[in-house]
């Protein structure tokens, strides 16, 4: 392989174009902040049933996708894979764009956003939240690490070992987000040890989709022709993701079924849940997983064709988070085992959400966000390499 | 200045506050923080409050414990959904599957020993008092709601609104989470919680209060004498409201 010339995108007017509808979303989504944040959460659809909504939908997507996204820099610099390596910088720019993207809107959910530095300067070390608070900032700063000792020559000897450190970071930190499920002892859907392995799993699948619509998209844009084996590769590892997502999902499942006390939340995700279940049918396991699967192995397939699937496992991602944390909270919590129970408080109920057009506009904002970041860096930073094509991908003979 | 000296300062600020009518429109937000601050002194670990609700002489339909609660505490209902609107304290119909025996009962923060509520509050703001009561720091809640999401109990409320005419003794604000404080300021004057006032003024004396650690209380006492049961006991969390009758 020839030395990787990388260099930065040229703005035409798609380029701006662009710019000014992720930056129109991003307006769209300060607007449905400065709204709740004016209001109170009471115009949103969340209530002291369902305390997280969409907000937390999407930024648990970006943050889980965001250590995913970093797969294609890790493949290369940890594992060797040399054909990566060109795409390692875009792989941990995208990662870093979602994980800014998914934190913002987390944080901008918060009742009180405007205590943010309270956040950042009190702390209980007992709780997966501040320690999650800690794994972020450390990602920003590991990755961006890694990121610059890419970009920069001089700094070139040294991104094996950041590569490494990002490496074991992100698998760290999808566990600590997997596990502020974990330590919720009361509530049913999440009384399993699996969650974390899984959120892994999905992140890996969630992030090299993202990766590829980004890859593709920015290609075609800066009309850098992308080589089909590279590809043909991705493609390949994307389906063992979607495999192995499906399976950790069927386990899940089973596992929770084997378990008697189980058996009304998992009737409920799986039957009863109306929406929820067809969210979980529909979005998470025929849209995020069989489609997807289909796509990606059906023999002759084609670049379009494995968008399609991308695009796929992403919606599939978004209703997984859906199922997770909607589902979970509207299975209502059983203080008296035994008892049928009700209440002005909504005991004993199933419980409803839907979300107002604010909290949608705060999540969008998030993928505006992180679309930006990715943008703009492609821009003023030399992250994508010059060629793309097979041949200077591929290891030349005799290397 | 550490955080318990400026806690301190504060207060004192807080009641020369109070006293400047100048200062009368900062009052309530700076009351709670001498509340904060005094009652943190007060507070005892040799003593454990707690309460013990007998669920035979609580009826159904009765609700003057949630009503004294709304009053002392100036809860009141929000303007959005009633889904929406803090509980501090509710009354649960019970039915058992098997028998169909009806029971009513109120629920509130159980004011755990191991509070989960604590355990998973990124902040701190989520603490438990040395005397056992588990309480809402609210200036340092950022409304994050893990600790809605981890109680058990589903004692928690989240303020969803900007709240007015509010009790200056019972700090409360919109995008902080808030429960039961076991009347925290009236137990600090040596008062019993409104509700279990309430309930023996109807007549009910359906719960009784008092403090656990003391084996010549009344409540050390009915404990020791007569079955009584925490909920959701198998979540080994040793709440300090107990209920007799389930
Ligand atoms: S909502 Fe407030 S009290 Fe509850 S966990 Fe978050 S910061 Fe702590």
């Amino acid at each position: 392989m020839a030395t990787t010339i990388f260099r930065a995108i040229e703005a035409k007017g798609g380029y701006y174009a662009l710019l000014g509808v992720c930056g129109l979303f991003l307006l769209l989504g300060a607007f449905g902040y400065f709204q709740m944040e004016h209001h109170g959460h009471v115009i949103t659809g969340m209530d002291n049933q369902m305390v997280w909504g969409m907000p937390h939908v999407i930024a648990l997507f970006l943050i889980v996708a965001a250590s995913g996204a970093l797969n294609v820099a890790s493949t290369a610099s940890v594992f060797g894979k040399t054909i990566y390596k060109p795409l390692a910088p875009l792989s941990a720019l995208l990662a870093l764009a979602l994980m800014a993207g998914g934190l913002a809107v987390l944080m901008l959910d918060l009742g009180r956003s405007d205590r943010m530095i309270i956040a950042a300067t009190h702390f209980n070390f007992k709780s997966v939240f501040a320690l999650n608070v800690f794994l972020y900032t450390g990602f920003f700063t590991i990755v961006g690490m890694y990121l610059w000792f890419m970009l920069e020559r001089r700094m070139n000897r040294w991104s094996s070992a950041a590569g490494m450190a990002a490496f074991i970071w992100r698998l760290t930190l999808t566990t600590g987000t997997g596990s502020v499920f974990g330590f919720l002892i009361a509530r049913e859907a999440y009384q399993s040890a699996l969650l974390a392995p899984m959120f892994i799993v999905l992140s890996f699948a969630y992030g090299t989709a993202l990766f590829l619509l980004t890859l593709a998209a920015t290609c075609a844009a800066a009309r850098r022709p992308l080589g089909g084996m590279v590809v043909q590769r991705l493609k390949n590892l994307l389906a063992t993701f979607v495999a192995a997502s499906l399976y950790f999902v069927a386990v899940f499942h089973l596992t929770n079924l084997y378990f008697t006390r189980n058996h009304g939340v998992e009737q409920f995700i799986l039957v009863d849940g109306g929406i929820i279940s067809g969210v979980f049918w529909i979005g998470q396991v025929v849209i995020g997983g069989a489609l997807p699967l289909l796509l990606l192995l059906a023999p002759g397939t084609t670049l379009g064709r494995i968008l399609v699937a991308c695009a796929a496992i992403v919606v599939g991602g978004l209703a997984q988070m859906y199922v997770t944390i909607i589902g979970g909270q509207a299975w209502p919590l059983d203080l008296f085992p035994g008892y049928a129970a009700s209440s002005s408080f909504f005991d004993g109920e199933i419980h409803n959400y839907a979300p107002s057009l604010v909290e949608m506009l705060l999540g969008l904002g998030g993928f505006a966000i992180a679309a930006l970041i990715v943008i703009i860096a492609l821009k003023v930073l030399r992250v994508l390499p010059e060629k793309l094509d097979d041949a200077a991908l591929l290891p030349q003979p005799g290397e | 200045m550490s955080d318990h000296t400026r806690r301190k300062f504060l207060g004192a600020a807080g009641l020369t506050g109070l006293a400047g009518s100048g200062l009368a429109a900062l009052a309530p937000g700076v009351h709670l923080i001498s509340l904060a601050a005094a009652h943190a002194n007060g507070a005892s670990s040799k003593v454990r409050w707690g309460m013990l609700v007998d669920t035979t002489r609580c009826a159904s339909g009765c609700n003057a414990c949630v009503t004294a609660c709304a009053t002392e505490n100036a809860i009141q209902p929000g303007t959005g959904r009633p889904a929406q609107s803090s509980q501090w304290i509710r009354k649960i119909e019970l039915n058992e599957f098997k028998t169909g025996r009806a029971l009513s009962l109120p629920m509130m923060c159980q004011h755990c020993e191991q509070p989960p509520c604590v355990d998973v509050c990124p902040t701190g703001a989520s603490f438990k008092r040395a005397d056992g009561i588990v309480l809402v720091d609210r200036h340092i809640c950022i409304g994050c709601r893990y600790c809605m999401m981890a109680c058990p109990y589903k004692a928690r409320s989240f303020v969803h609104e900007p709240l007015t005419e509010q009790n200056p003794e019972v700090p409360r604000g919109k995008g902080c989470v808030e429960s039961c404080t076991l009347c925290v300021q009236r137990i600090d004057k040596g008062q019993q919680p409104a509700c279990v006032e309430a309930c023996t003024k109807n007549g009910r004396s359906a719960m009784l209060f008092g403090d656990l650690n003391d084996p010549a209380s009344e409540i050390a006492k009915r404990i020791a004498t007569t079955p009584t049961s925490q909920v959701r006991a198998d979540l080994r969390l040793n709440p300090g409201v107990r209920y007799q009758g389930i």
